[in-house]
C-alpha cells in the first residue's frame, strides 16, 4: 500500500497504450459466449453455403474455379460482414453503457481501444471465413487453386472492415441491443442486392440498382482472384461505401464525446 | 518519506463553460495527500463538472489543474487516480472476475485480482455475470475496480446513493482505513450530514464557485444563527435589514422573520424601538444552515445548472 506521501514518478505507464492479450482473450470469449452472434455469424453462413452451393450447376466453370467456389466465397463474405458489423455495433453499445467512460479511467488509450476492436473484428471475421471455407472443404464441391482460395479469403477479410464501420454507425443510430435487429436483416437484404446470394443478370435494371448497394463492390473485390475480373465500378463502389460508413461512424462518435 | 510533498489536487482559477452555461466559474483549491474532502453542494453546483476535469474526461475552459503534480491523463496512465461512478460503466455479459481481470490487465502494476475481490467482499460472486448482480453488488465491483491500481487519489461521485444505512457505514469505514495509509479521497455529495460525518474538510460549492471551505463545524458555524419571528404592523423592511448581524428579512403579512447571528440585539430592537409583539426565537437546523449557504439569494443571477435543482428534496 502507499506510504503517507507518494512520489508519483515511481509509478509506471503500461506499454502499447494498455493493449494486452488478456483483454483480447476476454473480449473474444465474450463474443463467442453470445449465442446469437455464434448462430448468425458462424452457423448461418455455413448453412447458407450448403443450401446455395449445391445447386445443379455447382461444377460449372467460373474464372479459375467453379460455381461452388464462387458461392463459398460469397457466403464467407456474408458471415464475416455480419461479425464485423456486430463488433462495430458493440462499440456504440459500450459507449451507451458507460463502459468506454470507465475505460477512460484506466491507462487504455482511445486509439488502443479502437485498435483492439478492429483487431477483434478481424479475428472474428477470420473465424467466420474459416468456418465457411472448412464447410467447403468438407463438402468437397468448391474447386479453385490454393493460392486463389487464400487470396479470396484474405481479400474478404479486408472487405469486412467496411461493415465494421457500418456497425459502429448503425450502433449509434439504433441504440442499445436493437442494432443487430436492424443490421441482420439489413445485411441480408444488401447481400441479395449485392449479388452475394443469387446472381443477378448483368445489364438488367435490377443489376444497375444492385451495383449501387454496399455489398456489391466488396463482393466483386473479394471474388476477384477467382473470377479473374475486377470491374472499376466495383472498386469505386467499395471505396465510396467505406468512406461513407467511416464518415458516418466518425460523425456520430464525435457527437457523442461531449461527456465521453 | 523524503520525497517532496506533492499536493493531491491543485486547481487555479479553474473555469468550465458549456455554451452559455458557466458550470465552473473560477475555483482555486489545494488538497494535500491523505485528506478526506467532501465536495458539497446542490445538484448543478459544478461538483461533477470539476470531477470530470480532474479525471481528464473534459478539458477546463481556462485555468490550471494538476493531479499529484501531473496532468490528469498522465496521472491516470500511472494508476494514480481512480474513481467510482454512480451508475453504468459495467458490461453485463462479463463475469465479476473477468471484469476485474480485464481492468487489471490495463495497468502497469496492480494488486492481485483475488486479493482485490476479497477486499471488496465479492469473492463469492466471482463467476457470476455482472448483469445478474444486484445494485449493491455492482457498486462493490466498481469499488474493487477503482482500488486495483492502489490509487493515491480516489474520486467518488455520490458514492453511497442507493446504499442502506449499514452499507453506508461499512463503505465509509473501508474508506477511512485506506485514508489512514495515505490515500486522498474527494467525494461529491449533497448530503451535509454525510460530509460532516466522514470528511476532514468540506468544500462547499454553489453555482460553480467555492462558497466555503473548512471543517464540518466551521461550515456549520458559518451558517449558524437563529430566526426571530414577531408580529409587527407596518414593518420597516429597510431598517430591519440594516440591523447588526441580520442576514435576511422576510415579511409575511404582519409577520416578520429575521435570520440573524445576533438575535438578542434584534429582539431588543424589535421590543424597544417598534411595536412588535408575540416574539419567538428559534435555532436553525443543519439543513437550513446548508440551504442558507447554497440557496439562491440572488435570483437574478444566471443559472449555471443544466439539470433540475431540488436541494430540499435531496436533504435528509
Amino acid at each position: 500500500m502507499s506510504s503517507t506521501t507518494l512520489d508519483p514518478t515511481t509509478r509506471r505507464v503500461p506499454p502499447f497504450g494498455g493493449l494486452n492479450t488478456t483483454v483480447l482473450r476476454i473480449e473474444l470469449k465474450r463474443m463467442l459466449r453470445n449465442r446469437r452472434t455464434v448462430i448468425f455469424t458462424l452457423v448461418f453462413p455455413a448453412a447458407l453455403f450448403f443450401a446455395f452451393g449445391s445447386g445443379a450447376d455447382w461444377n460449372q466453370s467460373v474464372g479459375h474455379g467453379n460455381v461452388a467456389a464462387y458461392v463459398m466465397t460469397s457466403m464467407a463474405l456474408y458471415g464475416a460482414a455480419l461479425t464485423a458489423a456486430s463488433g462495430g455495433a458493440m462499440v456504440a453499445m459500450e459507449r451507451a453503457l458507460g463502459w468506454s467512460r470507465q475505460l477512460r479511467l484506466t491507462p487504455l488509450s482511445p486509439t488502443a481501444y479502437i485498435l483492439m476492436k478492429a483487431l477483434l473484428a478481424l479475428v472474428l471475421g477470420a473465424v467466420a471465413i474459416t468456418v465457411v471455407n472448412l464447410a467447403g472443404l468438407f463438402q468437397a464441391k468448391p474447386s479453385m487453386p490454393t493460392h486463389v482460395w487464400l487470396a479470396c479469403a484474405v481479400l474478404t477479410l479486408l472487405c469486412t472492415m467496411v461493415f465494421a464501420a457500418l456497425g459502429v454507425f448503425v450502433g449509434y443510430l439504433v441504440p442499445g441491443e436493437n442494432a443487430m435487429q436492424v443490421l441482420g436483416p439489413g445485411l441480408a437484404l444488401f447481400s441479395f442486392l449485392g449479388n452475394v446470394f443469387i446472381p443477378i443478370d448483368q445489364g438488367s435494371t435490377m443489376w444497375h440498382v444492385a451495383s449501387l448497394t454496399p455489398m456489391f463492390g466488396v463482393a466483386e473485390v473479394s471474388r476477384a482472384p477467382l473470377t479473374g475480373d475486377l470491374p472499376w465500378y466495383a472498386v469505386v463502389n467499395a471505396v465510396v461505401w467505406l468512406v461513407l460508413f467511416v464518415a458516418g461512424a466518425a460523425w456520430r462518435m464525435s457527437k457523442d464525446t461531449a461527456r465521453v | 518519506m523524503t520525497s517532496p510533498r506533492v499536493p493531491a489536487i491543485s486547481l487555479g482559477d479553474l473555469t468550465k463553460t458549456f455554451g452559455d452555461v458557466h458550470a465552473v466559474r473560477g475555483i482555486d483549491l489545494q488538497i494535500e495527500q491523505g485528506e478526506i474532502v467532501a465536495f458539497l453542494g446542490p445538484n448543478g453546483a459544478g461538483k461533477t463538472t470539476t470531477i470530470d476535469m480532474l479525471l481528464g474526461l473534459s478539458r477546463p475552459t481556462t485555468g490550471s489543474l494538476e493531479v499529484l503534480g501531473l496532468a490528469p491523463r498522465q496521472a491516470i496512465s500511472r494508476g494514480l487516480v481512480s474513481a467510482v461512478m454512480q451508475t453504468g460503466g459495467l458490461l453485463k455479459d462479463l463475469t465479476v472476475r473477468e471484469t476485474v481481470e480485464y481492468t487489471a490487465s490495463l495497468f502497469a502494476d496492480t494488486q492481485p485480482v483475488d486479493a482485490v475481490l476479497a477486499h471488496a467482499g465479492i469473492t463469492g460472486l466471482a463467476d457470476r455475470r455482472v448483469g445478474k448482480c444486484s445494485g449493491g453488488e455492482q457498486q462493490r465491483l466498481r469499488f474493487a475496480m477503482a482500488l486495483l491500481s492502489d490509487p493515491a487519489l480516489l474520486l467518488l461521485d455520490e458514492p453511497t446513493t442507493g446504499m442502506d444505512v449499514e452499507g453506508r457505514r461499512a463503505f465509509w469505514s473501508a474508506i477511512r482505513r485506506d485514508a489512514e495509509k495515505g490515500r486522498t479521497v474527494l467525494f461529491a455529495t449533497h448530503y451535509l450530514e454525510e460530509a460532516d460525518q466522514y470528511a476532514d474538510r468540506i468544500v462547499l460549492m454553489r453555482r460553480g464557485r467555492i462558497v466555503a471551505d473548512g471543517t464540518g463545524s466551521q461550515i456549520k458555524a458559518l451558517a449558524a444563527g437563529r430566526t426571530v419571528r414577531a408580529t409587527l404592523d407596518d414593518p420597516d423592511h429597510q431598517a430591519l435589514a440594516r440591523l447588526d448581524g441580520v442576514d435576511s428579512v422576510e415579511v409575511r403579512g404582519d409577520t416578520v422573520l429575521l435570520h440573524a447571528r445576533d438575535t438578542d440585539t434584534v429582539a431588543r430592537y424589535l421590543l424597544t424601538q417598534t411595536g412588535a409583539h408575540d416574539l419567538e426565537i428559534t435555532a436553525r437546523g443543519i439543513e437550513e444552515a446548508f440551504l442558507t449557504l447554497t440557496g439562491d439569494a440572488d435570483e437574478t443571477a444566471q443559472t449555471a445548472e443544466t439539470g433540475t435543482r431540488t436541494p430540499e428534496g435531496a436533504l435528509r
